[in-house]
C-alpha cells in the first residue's frame, strides 16, 4: 500500500500534547527517494514536533507517517527505536557528539545500537568511518586522535555528517546543522554533505531557517504552509 | 556496549568517579575490617583456654567464675577446700587438675598459685601448650614463672628478685617483702591473661601467708621468716578454683552434674566453652555497635555515589538525546544508568578488598604483638562474599533512582533538548 520510491510521506498527521492545543495539522508533506529537500522552519512552526514525529519519538496523535515505506505510526515505541537507528541520520544544530569518544567511535555510534548499519558496510567499519570523515572534509590524521570537545564546532559538525551517513541510512534529517558556521563553511560543509547524499542515494530533509541555502535544494517547502497550525511568530511552546 | 559506553563516560568523568569508588572503597574496608576483627576476636576469646573440660569454683555465677580463673578479673566469693580438690582430683574418671590460688598480686599483675600441672596440661588458642622463652618452671618455694607482658612491663629478667603484694589492687600498702621470689621462667607470649600473670606454686602462697591470720601479719615476735617457712607442712586448706581434664571427653557432664550436686560444700563446674560463649554475647553488643557504625558508613559511601551520578545528569541529557537518535531505545539509557553505578559499586568494592587486606598485611605483627589478636588474612569468608554482594546490589538498587530519572528524561527530550 505504500510507496517504497518516497522516502517520507505524511498524510493527515497531527499531534498535540495531551489537553493542549495543535501543534501539528499536515495535510500531506512528501520527500521522494534520493530528493533534497529544503524545509523552511523558523520558531513556531512547529518543526521540533514535527522532526519528534518523523523521528519516532513522538507518537501522532492522528493521520500516518510512511518512512521509506514503513508505516512507523503503526509500530511499537521499540520498533521505531529500531528503525530510526537503522534508518535515518541525523544532524542537530550543535552539541551532536558523545563527548567521551572519539572522532571515529562516535562516526560509528549508530552500529552499536544498530546491527543494519553496521551490515550495510562494506569492508571494515572503522575503514568507511575514515572515509566518511574523510568525504566530509575531516582527512588530518591528527584531527581523529583529538578529543571531540577540542574540536571547532564546524569539525563537530562534519563528524556528525559522516555519524549520520555511517551505515547508509535511507534519510538524513538535519535540524539547523548550519547555523552555528559561518558564511563559507556553510556553503562547503552543504556542499559535502549534499554529494554524500547523492552519493549513497539519501534523502536529505534539510531543516533551517536561513532562506540564503534554500536555492541548492531540489525543492523549498515553507513549513508554515504545510502545518496549518502554525502559530506564526509567536509560538511560545513550540521552539 | 552498555558496559563499554558507561565504562567511556565514567571516564570522561574520572575524577567524581575515583572520588566515589573511593568513597565506596573506605566504606568497604571499614566493614571488612570491622568483620575481621571481629572474627579474630572471637577466636582469640574462645582461644583463651581450652583443652580444659570443667573448672571448678565455689557455687556462684558461671561468668564470675570463668572471669577470676580464665581472666584474671574480680575475685571468687569463695573458696574451695582441699579436701573437696582432693576428693575430686582422686576421683577414676579425672585425667588431670590445675589448682588455682588467686588473692595476691605483683605491681597490679594477679599472682596464680598453682602446680606444675598447669604448664603441662594448660592449652589455648586450639592446642597451643604453655612454651617457656627463657628459664623453667618452678620448683624451689621461692620461684616466680612470669608471663610474656609482666617481662616486658616490668624490664624483668631471670634471677630478678620479686616481692608479692597482698590482695590484688594495683597499688598495694602491705607486701610480703619477707619472702621475697626469683624469677626462674619467662613465658612466651600467648595473647591470653598467662601474659599478665606471676605464677608461683600453690605452697608458696600457703608459705606466705603462713603467718597471717584474718587478713593481717602476726606482729613482729611472731612472725615466722622465709627459712622458717620451709619447715612447716604448707598444704593449702583451701584454693580458689581448679581446672580438670577428663579422662573421657563424654564423662564431663556427669562429673559436672556430680560436683554441681556435691553435698559436703556448696560447688559449681562449668563447661568453659559455654561460659565463654555466654561471656562473648555480653562483650559482643559493643561489636554489634561497630558493625552498625560500619553500615552507616558503607550507607553514606553509596549516598554519594548517588549524588554523582544525580548532579551529571542534567549535563548529560543532551548526551541521551544523541543516544536516542542513533538508535538508543529508553531502556539502554537507563541500562546506562545501572551499569554506571554497578561499575563505581564493584570497583569500590575490589578495591576496599584490597585496601582491607593490606591493612591486615600492615597491621598483622602489631595486633599480634600487642593485643594477641591473630588476624586471618585468608580469602573472604561466606559472610563476606554476602556482604560485598549486598553492596553492589544495594548500589544497583540506588542507581535505579538516577536511571529512571533518565529513562523519564529521554522520554521526554526525545531528540531535541534546549541546551
Amino acid at each position: 500500500m505504500t510507496d517504497r520510491a518516497v522516502a517520507i510521506d505524511a498524510r493527515e498527521l497531527t499531534f498535540a500534547w495531551p489537553g493542549k492545543a495543535r501543534l501539528i495539522d499536515i495535510e500531506r508533506f512528501t520527500l521522494h527517494r534520493a530528493e533534497r529537500v529544503f524545509l523552511r522552519g523558523p520558531s513556531g512552526s512547529g518543526k521540533s514536533t514535527l522532526l519528534g514525529l518523523l523521528g519516532g519519538v513522538l507518537q501522532p496523535s492522528g493521520g500516518e507517517i510512511h518512512l521509506l515505506g514503513k508505516a512507523i505510526n503503526e509500530m511499537s515505541a521499540g520498533e521505531r527505536d529500531r528503525f530510526r537507528g537503522e534508518q535515518i541520520g541525523f544532524i542537530f544544530q550543535m552539541f551532536n557528539l558523545i563527548p567521551y569518544l572519539d572522532v571515529v567511535e562516535n562516526v560509528m555510534l549508530p552500529g552499536r545500537f544498530s546491527k543494519l548499519r553496521e551490515q550495510r558496510i562494506i569492508g571494515e567499519p572503522v575503514a568507511e568511518a575514515k572515509r566518511l570523515l574523510a568525504a566530509i572534509g575531516l582527512n588530518d590524521p591528527a584531527l581523529l586522535s583529538r578529543p571531540v570537545t577540542e574540536l571547532s564546532i564546524g569539525q563537530q559538525q562534519r563528524v556528525a555528517a559522516a555519524r549520520a551517513l555511517y551505515g547508509k541510512p535511507g534519510l538524513i534529517i538535519a535540524d539547523e546543522p548550519t547555523s552555528s558556521l559561518d558564511q563559507d563553511a556553510r556553503e562547503n560543509f552543504l556542499t559535502l554533505l549534499m554529494d554524500e547524499c547523492r552519493a549513497q542515494g539519501a534523502s536529505l530533509l534539510f531543516v533551517s531557517h536561513d532562506t540564503q541555502l534554500g536555492a541548492r535544494f531540489d525543492r523549498v517547502v515553507a513549513l508554515k504552509d504545510i502545518n496549518r497550525a502554525a502559530t506564526d511568530a509567536t509560538g511560545e511552546s513550540l521552539a | 556496549m552498555t558496559l563499554l559506553l558507561a565504562l567511556r563516560s565514567l571516564r570522561n568523568r574520572s575524577a567524581t568517579a575515583v572520588l566515589t569508588i573511593a568513597a565506596i572503597a573506605i566504606s568497604v574496608t571499614l566493614l571488612l575490617g570491622v568483620e575481621k576483627l571481629r572474627t579474630a576476636a572471637r577466636d582469640g576469646f574462645a582461644n583463651t583456654v581450652s583443652g580444659v573440660d570443667l573448672i571448678v569454683g565455689a557455687r556462684s555465677g558461671q561468668l564470675n567464675l570463668l572471669l577470676y580463673s580464665v581472666f584474671r578479673v574480680g575475685d571468687a566469693t569463695a573458696n574451695v577446700t582441699w579436701e573437696s580438690y582432693q576428693r575430686i582430683a582422686k576421683h577414676p574418671d579425672v585425667a588431670w587438675t590445675i589448682p588455682l590460688s588467686l588473692g595476691d598480686s605483683h605491681r597490679g599483675f594477679r599472682v596464680l598459685g598453682t602446680t606444675t600441672a598447669y604448664f603441662e596440661h594448660y592449652r589455648f588458642a586450639g592446642d597451643r601448650p604453655i612454651v617457656f622463652a627463657e628459664g623453667r618452671v618452678f620448683n624451689d618455694l621461692y620461684d616466680a614463672v612470669i608471663g610474656a607482658d609482666v617481662a616486658e612491663q616490668l624490664a624483668y629478667t631471670l634471677g630478678q628478685p620479686v616481692v608479692i603484694a597482698h590482695g590484688t589492687g594495683r597499688v598495694s600498702f602491705t607486701e610480703h617483702d619477707d619472702k621475697p621470689f626469683r624469677i626462674v621462667g619467662i613465658l612466651e607470649r600467648t595473647g591470653t591473661p598467662i601474659d599478665r600473670t606471676v605464677h608461683v606454686s600453690l605452697e608458696a602462697i600457703t608459705a606466705i601467708h603462713v603467718d597471717w591470720k584474718g587478713g593481717m601479719q602476726a606482729p613482729a615476735g611472731a612472725r615466722v621468716s622465709a627459712e622458717e617457712a620451709r619447715e612447716r607442712d604448707l598444704t593449702p586448706e583451701s584454693i580458689t578454683a581448679f581446672m580438670v581434664g577428663m579422662k573421657s571427653r563424654v564423662m564431663t557432664f556427669t562429673m559436672q552434674r556430680a560436683i554441681n550436686e556435691y553435698r559436703q560444700e556448696p560447688l559449681m563446674a562449668v563447661m568453659p566453652g559455654v561460659a565463654l560463649s555466654q561471656l562473648w554475647n555480653l562483650v559482643g553488643i559493643a561489636d554489634t555497635a561497630l558493625r552498625i557504625v560500619a553500615a552507616f558508613v558503607v550507607l553514606a559511601g553509596l549516598l554519594g555515589m548517588l549524588t554523582a551520578i544525580l548532579t551529571s545528569l542534567n549535563e548529560r541529557r543532551r548526551e541521551m538525546a544523541i543516544l536516542r537518535s542513533v538508535g538508543a531505545r529508553p531502556r539502554h539509557v537507563f541500562a546506562l544508568l545501572i551499569t554506571e553505578a554497578g561499575i563505581l559499586a564493584s570497583s569500590g568494592v575490589m578495591v576496599g578488598v584490597g585496601l582491607t587486606y593490606g591493612a591486615i598485611f600492615a597491621a598483622q605483627p602489631l595486633l599480634e604483638r600487642r593485643f594477641g589478636i591473630f588476624l586471618q588474612p585468608g580469602g573472604l569468608s561466606g559472610y563476606d562474599v554476602m556482604l560485598l554482594t549486598g553492596i553492589v546490589l544495594a548500589a544497583l538498587l540506588m542507581g535505579a533512582v538516577p536511571a529512571w530519572r533518565a529513562y523519564r528524561n529521554s522520554l521526554s527530550d526525545g531528540l531535541t533538548i534546549r541546551v
